[in-house]
Parts: structure tokens; C-alpha cells; sequence
């Protein structure tokens, strides 16, 4: 499903993040990253997604070349494979709940309601369908966020720290929710974070240091 | 105060731009107020120290019509024994002939003061002229005229050099003797022998003034009193300071209506800030929770965003003043003391710098930036800090909980200002007129944000998310979040209202002349004496010559003279014309019903009147009144009101048989002409100059050239008011800027996220541009219903009020048409220009921040 090849990063003016990265990722797989601030968590991410272009190798995501693509394909193809999941949730605060989860779908064309009121449903807001972003706690935006991500059945969701901004409890009860929802949709899944409570959640978790990827030990 | 200081200072590192935008405002704002203040100020004060320069020391000074009164009131008024001296004077505007540059204003006409030497050295020394030759004879030549050195100057006459006049329509030469070594710098004035002046200026037995210089002792109001029981009709007695008044009172609506446009600048500039430093509490709203949770009271927090707003208003104020002045300075040496209405034609003013006006407008820019930033403070204040410290909290500002959706303070003030267009006006001028639009753009743009959140959402509810997903959000945004979108149309609905009305009221003053000039334009020639002074006339043997040549079927003459019902108020005029009795409506664009002929009482004459009659003296239709004419008090009843949309200060029309009977006059100054059957305008203007020499210094006009030049000086004189215009739409469009610039960064984040969810840069650049589009859109619906409204203010309460002109509503629907199709496209581009970071990787690392 995802594939890096002899990734090579050096962003302007800083140290080479990675020399010679690769990762395969089969469909359906979820993986936690794990590493130290400023290791290159967050540019391996944006690498993924398309949102920045590495200095040599080559990134596919379902069979797709991705790095390279000029802005307005690589805009396309995240719309279609790719769910994202914020540390600071990013909803819009002006859309109701069920709203701000089908915008992926509007934008997808494929607009279906019952689907958004489904995912909410599946997050444990489904009588919340007309409530504003303002009137919901932290988790619950999370959870909207999620519902949001998985809402048009990405094939890669990328998480960046989902529960950061949780407390212990409500973290966990997040992170069930999102490998049920991983693994109910089928999608394969990357997840960043320093929690190793959170990690625990993936099928394996992974350690980026000025290395490589590495398998974490415990 | 250090925190304040680095709050301020920090916000100005992040942000110059849109301070210094809102700085700009304020600072176009002031200089534009100031610039006309000064100007108008400099030029009244020059006209009227002129004025009193002729008068020189006098106690009193006794004044009659334009054309002159008896010389015999001269020894009346000597024999009274409180009068120390009396100092005749004869007045006379003349048309100078020869190669004299035209004057600012494009007048070449020349004050020409005949004094009698012995006396008006007691009273006004200034004119006594210093011949160039010594010889003190000159000072009583019948041949002579001392020049202002200001004249000598504008005329390139030097001493013993020829000045020609012109006179009836006869040229009269006269020798430059010397020069007037007391009159003002810039004053530009010729005395001469009285007696000279009457026989060469055509005033024999008349005079225009006498100063009076009253015996030691004697009492100003009792001389006063006894001299007004027996001086003539039409001839009063009043202190020399009235001139003072009439001068300023000549030009008072419009210098005042002038001014109130300049304001206009200013307050859209007001609304500038009010965008600036709410967008800016916006952005700082986690800031400012902070604060608020470290424990700075709210009351701090208003102080702190109402001192940043005043700040920019100081320093925005201060640079305004500077700029103004220098402003003032170019205009008044390039364009003279006038600006577009014609009151100071002439008039070559020195800057006056009035220390009470730079204070005062740097005082009101101050104020009005202050102002602009009270609504964001109270509103950032009333935010419970818990709450605005969250994410997402930016749309609970100037949201649906916000003070400005409340729909009462807007009504109220719309309820308020429709009543102050029911008042009269105050000291003549309409003060509640202006008073009501101000209450009518405040109130209409108090309702824009909790009408811009009803109508957005009934469109957001309209727009189908799946047809149409950009649309859908851009109009969830502009519904759900309406208090920023008022913010946003703030500047353009106010500027906006005032174009359209504006242009409205021009367009139907426009269209209101030319349709009058199309029905007072009913021959097809006219001729005119030379405009601008008052020593040209057509002579009765000439009348007699025109009105006997064989190419003419029919004439119809006119006098045009001016007289005073008032000495404090700037002197009506008569205009006596050859009419029809039984049907003067046939010539006179007559407003309403007039009395028929067998309606007129039989000891009183006639007399149609203009609307500003009506006004400002009460002569109302059928009323009795009286007319100075030829020195006597003559009994008339107004038998209808006209339309005169060339006069502002009155005009009384009768029939010209009985004014030539009454005052002896026989001049004629205007008059119509109708060839005779196949004879062209052309071919009869050649033949009578051709036939009557003298009519060479006639002005000969067809219909179509009056009218094209009467709208071109029209148009002219609204010059200043389209340019005054002009600026608040920048200023307004300046605020689409600054406030999509401002949301742009407030909405990196929001932006960033949709990025991250597919949205492309061109699908971005489209959902802005939809939302410029709807807010623009929103904001020209809004302003025009507005501007109509203020419009009608105008028309119907302003316009008479001020000038006692009034007029049809005409909407210049192809002009406000394109001017909303240029605004819509400039408003969608400013806020794509604006936003342009939104495109860029901004966005992205907004939201990469997080990761």
C-alpha cells in the first residue's frame, strides 16, 4: 500500500533528516513511529502525504508515485487516498459536526449523509449530528476528527499525536475507537506519536532515528 | 503601561501593513478635511478682509443696490451733525479688455473704487492712490486710475501704461497714474476720481456706498436708527462687520456641504480602524485570554485596544495635518481661493494656517480612530476568557453571540434619523439633514452584520453541498460567522452608500438643469453681455438698432440687477424680463399654479419668485411684499414660484416695461432673439454685428452651446465632490484588503486543513474569491439601499435646505451599474491579492505546526 524507496531529506539550511529511508507498508497495516523531537517525525509525514518532496527516492501510495507530483495531482490524490488525523483536531467551527465530517466526501463529490451520520454514530456522537465544534470537549472534536478522516474510506490515514491533546482516559478510549475504525475500513494506518500507551495501539510500532527506521524494542 | 506598550509595539512588528493601512485612512482622511477647511477658511477670510480694507475705519457704512442709488442721499446724509465725515463711494466690478491673463476662476473683471480723495483719506487711506509722477492732479483726473500693486501685477500694467475698460459696450481708456501702496498683498483693486468714475463708468448721479465716520460722542445704533427712517428703499445702514457676514454667508452651504464630503473620508477611514483592530482582536484573541487569565482586568483590555486605536489616529492625524497643509498650499497657489463653486473666483488668498482647525482635525482623526477600535475592545472584553482561549473560539467573536448582530441600536438610529429629516433647518443650514445621514449610515451598517447572517443563511441553505461543495462552505462560513463579515463590509458599505448617494443627488441636480435648461432656453439665439462684472449693459439706442433690424422677427429683453432685502445676507436678484402677463408660465419654469393676472390686486404689480424667495425671505405665493426699486418702496404680490437653478440666494422676476418705468433704468443686459423665417442663428448673429457695430461685445449663444457649457461648468463644480468620492471608495476598498489579509491569517490554519483534505490551490483561490463575491455583493445591495436612502436625504432635505433648490429624483442607473460591476471585480481582487499567502505554503505549516 505504501511504499518508500532510498529516501533522502535534507531540509534548507538544517541537517540531513534521512539518507537512505525505505518502508513498505502493506493494505490494512497499522503503525505507530516513535522517535525523538526532531528526528523527522513530521517531515516524514509530510513526505507521505505529498506536502513536501524529498531530495531522492521515490514514495507510492497505492501503487502511485507521489513524490514529485505537482502540487495540483498531489492535492487530488491525498483528496482520494489519504484521511488525516491533527493533534489540534483543526475542524471548522463554523460547520456542524455532521457537516465538517462530509466536507471530505463534497470534496470528493460523493456526498453521502448517511455515511457521515454512520461514522459519527460509530464515534459516539451520533446525537450530536447538529451540534458546533464550540460546543464540544476536547475528545469529542477528536473523535469528529476522526470520523472525518475515515469518513470517504482512505486507503492510508496518517495521525499525527491524535491524542496529545488528551487526557489518559479519554485517550484511550480514542485510540480503541480509532484501530476499531482502522480495521473496520480496511485502511492502512500511520500513526506518529511519543506516547507509548498510544503506540501500543498499532499492529507494530517503529523507531526513526538519524539511522533509520527500526523495529522499537520494548 | 510597558505592557501596553509591548502589546502595541509587538502588534505593530507582526502587522505594519495593516496599521500603517488604517494609519493611511485616518491620515487621507485629515488631510483632505483639513486641506478644504483651510483653503475655504483662507478664502472667506481674504474676501471679507478685502471687503473691509474698502471700508477702511468707518463706523458705518450705508449701501445700496448693486446698480447705485441717488447721490442726493450724499447731502442728507453730511447735514447730520453726529457724522464726522462721509466718504462717497462708487463701486463698479469692470470688464477689463486687452490682453490681461484671465484670473483664477477665469474672471477678468476689476474692482473699481471712485473716492473723493479729501474725504476718503479720513476714512480708508488705503485708496488713495501715489502718483507715479508726483502730481498730486492726477489723484482728480477724469482720465486717471491707480492700480493695487497686486493688479499692476496680474495686469503687467505699469504706470503711465493704458487700461481699457469695458463700459455699455463703448471702451473706455484710462491712464495707470500710480500704484494704491496700502491696499492688501494680494488684493487686486483700482481707485479713481469720483466724480471721473461716474462719468467714465457710466454712473452719473449715483453711488454705490457712503463710509461714515461718526462725530466724537455720538451713539453707532441712534445715527443708525435715525438714518434708516428716511434713507431710500433698498438702501440700508449697517456696521461695516455685515460685510463680513454677507461675505461668509455667501458661500456658508456650500463651504459647509464641502466640508461634510471631506468628512466622509475621514469616517469611512473610522471604519478602516473599526476593521483593523477587529480583525486584530480576533487574531490576538488567545492573547488576550491569557492576559485576562494572568488577571489584567477587562477594563485594562479595552483601554489597551482603544489606545492602539488612538495611536494610529494621532500619528495618522498628525501626518494628515502635514499633508494637508502642504495640500492646501499647491491648491491655493495653483487653483486660487476657489474650489469648483464659483464663490472666489478671483479671490488670490494667502494660506491662512488657523491653529483652531490643524488642532481640531487632528482632534477628530484621533476621536474617530478611538472610535473605530471602542466596538472590538467592548467585544473582546465581554469574551470569557476560559472560552476564548480555546481553538475555534475566533468564530465566537463578532458571532451569534456579538453585540453587533443585535438589531435595536441600528433600528433605533435609523428611527432617529428619520426624524431629524422632519426638522427645519438650523441658522440655514441643514444641520438635522446631516445630522439624519450620519444616523442612517451608522444605523444601516449597525444591521449589516444580523442581516448579512439572515441572508447568508438563507442562500447557505439554498446552495446544494453536493452541486456545488465550494460554494456550500464559503456560504456555511459567511452565515455562520457574520459579525466578520460586517466587519469586512463596514468600509465598503459605507463608502459605497455615499457613492450612490452622491451620485444620485448629482445625477438628479443634473438631470433636473438640463431639463430646465431645456424649458428657460426657448429661442434660437440669445446674447448676453460679458459675464463678471457689472459696468457692461446695451444702451437704449443699440436696443432700439437690434430690435429694428430686418432679420429679426421677434426680441425679448432682460435686465438682470442686484439689490438687498437684507444687508446681513448676500443681495438678491432682480430680474426684469419681457413677459406675457397673461401667461409668464411660458417663459418662467413656474413650480406650481400662479395667480392669474385679474388675481393681482390692482395697487400692487406682479412679481414671480424664486423657490429660495420662498425660503429665506417668506415671499410666499399671493403674499404682499415690498420692492426698492429706483429708490422707492413699490407694492408687488407674488403671483407664482419658479425653478432657478443658476441663483442660490434669490431671485424676483417682474415684467420689464414696469421696472424701465419705475427705476428709470433702460439697459439691457440679456436677451432672446428669433430670426425671421429662413434666417439662421448664424446668419442673424452676423448681421447684427455686422449692422450694429456695438454688438461685437455681445456674447452670442445658441440653445445647444448654453446648455453644453452650463453642464460643463456644472460637472466642474462637482470636480471636487467626485474626487472626494473617489477616496472613500479607496479607503473602503483598502478595508477588503486589509480585512481578507487580516482573515487569511486568522484562517491559516482553516485553509491549511483543507489543503490537507484535497482542496487545490485553484479550488482555494475559488472559495475566497466566492466569499469576496457574496460579502462584496452583500455590501453594494446594502450600500445602495442605504445610498437611496440618503440620497432622497439629500434631494429632498439637504439640497433645499442649503441652496432652496429643489429637485426630481433621477437614479444614473448605467453609471451606479458599472461602478458596482468595477467595485464587485475590485473587491474580488483586492481579497485574492490580499490572501495570496492562503495559495502559498503559509497553510500548510500552520497546520504542520501541530505535527
Amino acid at each position: 500500500m505504501l511504499e518508500l524507496d532510498r529516501i533522502a531529506k535534507t531540509p534548507p539550511g538544517g541537517h540531513t533528516l534521512f539518507a537512505d529511508l525505505s518502508l513498505t507498508l502493506a493494505g490494512g497495516e497499522y503503525v505507530a513511529i516513535m522517535g525523538e523531537s526532531g528526528v523527522g517525525k513530521s517531515t516524514l509525514l509530510n513526505l507521505v502525504a505529498g506536502l513536501d518532496h524529498p531530495d531522492a527516492g521515490e514514495i507510492r501510495v497505492g501503487g502511485r508515485r507521489i513524490s514529485g507530483l505537482a502540487d495540483e495531482a498531489a492535492a487530488r490524490l491525498r483528496r482520494e487516498k489519504l484521511g488525516f488525523i491533527f493533534q489540534a483536531f483543526h475542524v471548522l467551527p463554523h460547520l456542524t459536526l455532521e457537516q465538517n465530517v462530509r466536507v471530505p466526501l463534497l470534496l470528493l463529490r460523493r456526498d453521502d449523509p448517511a455515511r457521515a451520520a454512520a461514522m459519527l454514530e460509530a464515534v459516539g456522537l451520533g446525537r450530536r449530528l447538529h451540534a458546533y465544534p464550540r460546543e464540544l470537549s476536547g475528545g469529542e472534536l477528536q473523535r469528529v476528527a476522526m470520523a472525518r478522516a475515515l469518513v470517504h474510506r482512505p486507503a492510508l490515514l496518517l495521525a499525527d499525536e491524535p491524542t496529545g491533546n488528551l487526557d489518559p482516559e479519554t485517550a484511550g478510549v480514542v485510540l480503541a475507537l480509532l484501530r476499531e475504525e482502522i480495521k473496520q475500513n480496511g485502511a492502512t494506518a500511520i500513526i506518529v506519536t511519543h506516547s507509548a500507551h498510544a503506540a501500543a495501539s498499532a499492529d507494530r510500532v517503529l523507531e526513526l532515528t538519524r539511522g533509520g527506521l527500526a523495529p522499537r524494542t520494548p | 503601561m510597558k505592557l501596553g506598550l509591548w502589546l502595541a509595539g509587538g502588534e505593530m512588528r507582526a502587522h505594519p501593513w495593516r496599521a500603517l493601512s488604517a494609519l493611511a485612512a485616518i491620515a487621507i482622511g485629515v488631510a483632505l478635511g483639513l486641506a478644504v477647511q483651510l483653503i475655504n477658511t483662507s478664502a472667506v477670510t481674504e474676501f471679507a478682509q478685502a471687503v473691509r480694507a474698502a471700508s477702511g475705519q468707518a463706523d458705518l457704512e450705508i449701501r445700496g443696490p448693486r446698480g447705485g442709488f441717488d447721490e442726493s442721499v450724499f447731502a442728507r446724509v453730511v447735514a447730520d451733525p453726529d457724522i464726522a465725515v462721509a466718504s462717497p463711494v462708487v463701486e463698479v466690478d469692470a470688464l477689463v479688455l486687452g490682453d490681461a491673463p484671465a484670473a483664477p476662476g477665469k474672471t477678468r473683471t476689476l474692482k473699481v473704487l471712485g473716492i473723493d480723495p479729501f474725504r476718503a483719506g479720513q476714512v480708508a487711506p488705503a485708496l488713495i492712490g501715489a502718483p507715479a509722477a508726483g502730481d498730486g492732479a492726477d489723484l482728480l483726473a477724469d482720465d486717471t486710475i491707480f492700480l493695487s500693486p497686486a493688479a499692476q501685477s496680474w495686469l503687467e500694467l505699469a504706470p503711465g501704461a493704458t487700461l481699457t475698460l469695458q463700459v455699455g459696450l463703448e471702451r473706455v481708456a484710462l491712464r495707470v497714474a500710480g500704484s494704491l501702496p496700502g491696499a492688501r498683498p494680494r488684493q487686486r483693486l483700482a481707485t479713481m476720481d469720483i466724480g471721473a468714475a461716474q462719468w467714465r463708468l457710466a454712473r452719473l448721479g449715483s453711488l454705490s456706498r457712503i463710509e461714515l465716520r461718526l462725530a466724537a460722542g455720538a451713539s453707532r445704533e441712534g445715527v443708525t436708527q435715525r438714518l434708516a427712517a428716511w434713507l431710500p428703499a433698498g438702501v440700508f445702514v449697517s456696521p461695516p462687520e455685515a460685510g463680513d457676514i454677507r461675505a461668509a454667508n455667501l458661500s456658508r452651504a456650500y463651504r459647509v456641504n464641502l466640508n461634510v464630503l471631506a468628512l466622509v473620508a475621514l469616517f469611512t477611514g473610522a471604519f478602516l480602524v473599526f476593521s483593523t483592530q477587529a480583525l486584530s482582536v480576533v487574531r490576538r484573541r488567545g492573547e488576550f485570554a491569557l492576559l485576562r487569565t494572568l488577571g489584567w482586568p477587562a477594563r485594562a483590555l479595552v483601554r489597551q485596544i482603544v489606545a492602539e486605536g488612538a495611536a494610529i489616529g494621532v500619528v495618522g492625524s498628525v501626518i494628515g495635518a502635514g499633508l494637508g497643509i502642504a495640500a492646501a498650499q499647491a491648491a491655493v497657489a495653483l487653483f486660487g481661493g476657489d474650489l469648483g463653486g464659483g464663490y472666489f473666483a478671483g479671490v488670490a488668498p494667502a494660506l491662512l494656517l488657523d491653529p483652531a482647525a490643524i488642532c481640531g482635525f487632528v482632534a477628530l482623526g484621533t476621536l474617530a480612530a478611538a472610535a473605530g477600535s471602542l466596538a472590538p475592545a467592548l467585544e473582546v472584553a465581554r469574551a470569557a476568557p476560559a472560552q476564548a482561549i480555546r481553538s475555534g473560539a475566533e468564530a465566537a467573536l463578532f458571532g451569534s453571540g456579538s453585540a453587533l448582530r443585535r438589531l435595536w441600536p441600528g433600528l433605533a438610529l435609523i428611527a432617529l434619523g428619520a426624524v431629524l429629516t422632519r426638522l427645519p433647518p438650523l441658522h440655514g443650514l441643514p444641520v438635522a439633514g446631516y445630522l439624519a445621514i450620519a444616523c442612517w449610515l451608522v444605523g444601516g451598517i449597525a444591521l449589516v452584520p444580523g442581516l448579512a447572517g439572515h441572508a447568508f443563511a438563507v442562500v447557505a441553505r439554498r446552495v446544494s453541498p453536493r452541486m456545488h461543495p465550494l460554494a456550500f462552505l464559503s456560504t456555511q462560513r459567511l452565515a455562520a460567522a457574520p459579525g466578520q463579515a460586517g466587519i469586512a463590509l463596514a468600509g465598503v458599505v459605507a463608502s459605497f452608500a455615499l457613492m450612490v448617494a452622491m451620485a444620485i443627488m448629482v445625477g438628479s441636480f443634473r438631470d433636473s438643469v438640463d431639463r430646465w435648461l431645456g424649458r428657460v432656453l426657448a429661442a434660437p439665439l440669445y446674447f448676453r453681455v460679458p459675464l463678471g462684472g457689472n459696468s457692461t449693459f446695451v444702451a437704449p439706442a443699440e436696443v432700439a438698432a437690434i430690435a429694428a433690424h430686418p432679420a429679426l422677427e421677434h426680441v425679448e429683453w432682460l435686465r438682470i440687477q442686484q439689490f438687498d432685502l437684507d444687508p446681513a445676507r448676500p443681495p438678491v436678484t432682480l430680474m426684469a424680463r419681457t413677459l406675457d402677463l397673461n401667461n409668464p408660465g411660458e417663459r418662467i419654469p413656474l413650480t406650481g399654479d400662479a395667480l392669474a393676472r385679474a388675481q393681482i390686486p390692482a395697487d400692487t404689480l406682479p412679481v414671480w419668485v424664486s423657490e429660495a424667495m420662498v425660503d429665506l425671505y417668506g415671499w410666499s405665493p399671493g403674499s404682499r411684499q415690498t420692492l426698492p426699486l429706483g429708490g422707492r418702496a413699490i407694492a408687488v404680490t407674488v403671483a407664482g414660484v419658479w425653478r432657478d437653478f443658476a441663483r442660490q440666494h434669490g431671485t424676483v422676476t417682474l415684467n420689464l416695461d414696469d421696472y424701465q418705468r419705475l427705476s428709470g433704468d433702460r439697459g439691457i443686459t440679456d436677451a432672446a432673439l428669433w430670426p425671421r423665417a429662413g434666417t439662421t442663428a448664424a446668419a442673424l448673429t452676423e448681421a447684427l454685428q455686422r449692422d450694429v457695430p456695438a454688438t461685437r461685445h455681445l456674447e452670442f449663444g445658441e440653445p445647444g452651446a448654453i446648455r453644453e457649457l452650463s453642464l460643463r461648468i456644472f460637472d466642474r463644480s462637482f470636480a471636487v465632490t467626485y474626487l472626494l468620492e473617489l477616496v472613500a471608495i479607496a479607503i473602503g476598498l483598502a478595508g477588503i484588503g486589509a480585512t481578507f489579509s487580516a482573515q487569511a491569517l486568522a484562517r491559516a490554519r482553516e485553509f491549511g486543513m483543507l489543503r490537507h483534505l484535497g482542496i487545490t490551490r485553484a479550488e482555494l483561490l475559488r472559495l475566497l474569491a466566492l466569499e469576496a463575491a457574496g460579502l462584496t455583493l452583500f455590501g453594494i445591495v446594502a450600500g445602495g439601499v442605504l445610498g437611496l436612502a440618503i440620497a432622497l436625504v439629500l434631494v429632498r432635505v439637504v439640497n433645499p435646505q442649503s441652496f432652496h433648490w429643489n429637485m426630481d429624483l433621477a437614479v444614473p442607473w448605467g453609471l451606479l451599474g458599472v461602478v458596482t460591476a468595477l467595485l464587485v471585480f475590485a473587491g474580488i481582487s483586492t481579497a485574492l491579492l490580499a490572501t495570496r499567502q492562503a495559495t502559498g505554503a503559509g497553510p500548510l505549516r500552520a497546520v504542520r505546526e501541530d505535527w
